[in-house]
């Protein structure tokens, strides 16, 4: 039992150890584009129009013990397949927007920098649109979903390591 | 104080706007002719014209890597006609070519250059010209002459009168990236901006008669592919269908773009004609298809595809029909695109997880790996097939760099700010052989 519990736990651990090396190795310029990146200019009027009608919902998104504070999954390398791991959080947000049919959401597909930029770009919409394909068969609406594609070109983090390349694969979900 | 700040301000823009491309070579052929270009002379009234037309020549030939021309400090003569050439003093010094000429007042604030190309050893001419220009048309005489004396020097046609389309990107004050596409003369020189946006800028491609750019810009939230001419700036949207409007390519008559679009569903090729903006689609496949490249005979089409599990290039008749594998070695290939005389691609494979240029002979299947970065891409070729353009990273940086299709010569093009990607090498221009 015990030996279980620790087994679980080494995985988390592992979690939480990244996560503190990534957020440690990010220079202050860096965390700054994550900012911008975000919830800047780069989402666009869709964005703001969508957080202007969240504001009747009374905000679950946004709280940190709700599955739906999480809104980026991550990939492997050239791949497009949700990893299991992340399927709480996409069913969390299919279960919002199937009880919020006026809520719309952008998924944003995103590749690291390897390989090349317009397979990427192609690539790229292969994963929102593999996040899109499980919300809607969780119930979402296909009309409250946008999916658009940035391939390579709006990293999250500048670098040009395998840390950098792991969170720049990623599909983001902008209510 | 305030004039001080605004002298300051002045500065800072100025430096981000003229952001020049130096060009250096970072590895010469070895077995470089050696050549001198003498300064030229000038013979009118007032001051000569402040571009040194002999330095842009010979700074041209020595990019190439197939010429040393001689230090102008180790010239023991400057002549500037046939007339004045002593061949002993230049064969004493173990030069092979010799390049004098003149700048003579012409016209109403014009000129004429006049050179000439003498063998040395024969001590006879080679070619000579006179040619008319403009104050403003000086370097592209320079380069125009050192075209000539290349072509003589080695029979194949030089591209050194040609211009460069590439994307830079700057981070402004405010965190945010403006993202530039520019042209400048394939020296680096006059770089111009044609389109700014903050949002992403992709995928330039010249037309085949060099006064049209197409390229993918995100400027509305989503990618559409917009045609520019590049002499008025005017310029016309000519896909934007939901999903992916993504990596437009000419056909070599100018009358077609070849395009990729996701509108279907999944990415495939689709054919454009701009004359009646009919489109029609050329591959059909679930899987991903995209970076389209036209063959120089306008009859078939290699693309990027992922249907055999990771990315090959593929090729396709322009009519239609079944999409051959053309390549196996490497399990990434992919932005293939067409040498000049369409007997070879350059392309992006993945060797040992480094992303690097190589050069694909059609005919064998041969592969050759012609980049040593870990993620370099984006390869155009020169309008002559000599060398290779293409964006690669060093110190985290981009840049951009060039390397002759035969491995030898290596030359590195970094801009003074920020970084610089997806270079693309213009056609030939119109004008090139009016003389």
């Amino acid at each position: 039992m015990m030996k279980i519990s620790l087994m679980r736990s080494i995985p988390m651990l592992l979690a939480a150890l990244l996560f503190a090396g990534c957020s440690s190795t990010p220079t202050v310029e860096q965390e700054a584009q994550v900012a911008d990146h975000s919830v800047g200019a780069g989402t666009g009027a869709s964005t703001q129009g969508a957080a202007a009608q969240g504001a009747w919902t009374g905000n679950p998104l946004d709280d940190p013990n709700s599955p739906l504070s999480n809104k980026v999954i991550y990939f492997d390398f050239d791949r497009s397949e949700v990893k299991p791991e992340y399927l709480d959080t996409l069913r969390a947000h299919a279960e919002y927007l199937a009880s919020h049919p006026d809520v719309t959401v952008t998924i944003e597909g995103h590749c690291d920098e390897r390989g090349t930029r317009e397979y990427n770009l192609a690539l790229g919409e292969r994963r929102a649109n593999a996040v899109a394909n499980l919300l809607t068969a969780e119930g979402v609406a296909r009309s409250q979903i946008t999916t658009i594609s940035y391939g390579e070109e709006r990293p999250i983090d500048e670098g040009h390591d395998e840390t950098a390349w792991a969170l720049n694969r990623r599909a983001v979900l902008v209510y | 104080m305030m004039k001080k700040l605004l002298f300051l301000l002045l500065i800072g823009w100025a430096g981000v706007t003229q952001a020049a491309l130096t060009i250096e070579i970072t590895e010469g052929a070895e077995g470089a002719l050696p050549m001198a270009v003498v300064p030229f002379g000038w013979s009118g009234p007032g001051a000569p014209p402040k571009e040194k037309i002999g330095a842009i020549v010979a700074a041209d030939l020595a990019r190439s890597g197939r010429f040393k021309p001689l230090p102008e400090g180790d010239m023991l003569a400057h002549p500037h006609s046939g007339a004045e050439v002593e061949f002993r003093d230049w064969k004493a010094l173990g030069i092979d070519s010799l390049v004098v000429g003149q700048i003579t007042p012409h016209g109403n604030g014009g000129y004429q250059v006049r050179f000439e190309l003498f063998d040395v050893f024969r001590g006879e001419q080679l070619v000579g010209y006179s040619i008319p220009t403009t104050a403003r048309q000086l370097r592209t005489t320079a380069h125009r002459i050192a075209d000539i004396v290349y072509e003589k020097l080695t029979g194949q046609r030089g591209a050194f009168a040609t211009r460069i389309a590439y994307i830079t990107s700057l981070r402004q004050a405010d965190g945010s990236k403006k993202v530039s596409l520019r042209i400048a003369d394939a020296d680096g020189y006059d770089p111009q901006t044609i389109v700014s946006s903050k949002e992403p800028l992709m995928s330039p491609a010249w037309s085949p008669d060099g006064r049209r750019i197409a390229y993918v810009s995100f400027e509305k939230h989503r990618p559409a592919i917009y045609i520019q001419e590049v002499f008025t700036g005017r310029r016309q949207k000519v896909a934007a269908y939901p999903g992916i409007n993504s990596a437009p390519a000419w056909s070599p008559d100018g009358r077609q773009l070849a395009m990729t679009l996701s509108k279907d569903g999944n990415p495939d090729i689709f054919v454009l004609d701009l004359a009646s903006r009919k489109i029609r689609p050329l591959t059909r496949h679930y899987a991903i298809d995209t970076e389209p490249s036209w063959s120089p005979d306008g009859k078939s089409i290699v693309f990027t595809s992922d249907r055999g599990g990771s990315p090959q290039i593929y090729r396709v008749p322009v009519s239609g029909g079944q999409a051959r594998r053309v390549t196996f070695e490497n399990n990434y290939n992919a932005r293939a695109s067409y040498s000049p005389d369409g007997k070879k691609l350059a392309l992006v494979t993945r060797v040992d997880g480094a992303f690097r240029i190589a050069v694909l002979d059609i005919a064998s299947g041969r592969m050759q790996v012609l980049s040593n970065g870990k993620l370099d891409e984006s390869p155009s070729f020169a309008p002559n097939g000599s060398m290779i353009i293409y964006a690669t990273k060093e110190k985290g940086r981009s840049v951009l760099a060039a390397v002759s299709v035969d491995g030898r010569v290596r030359q590195r093009l970094a801009l003074d700010v920020g970084d610089v990607r997806e270079p693309v090498w213009s056609p030939y221009s119109q004008q090139e052989r009016s003389y």
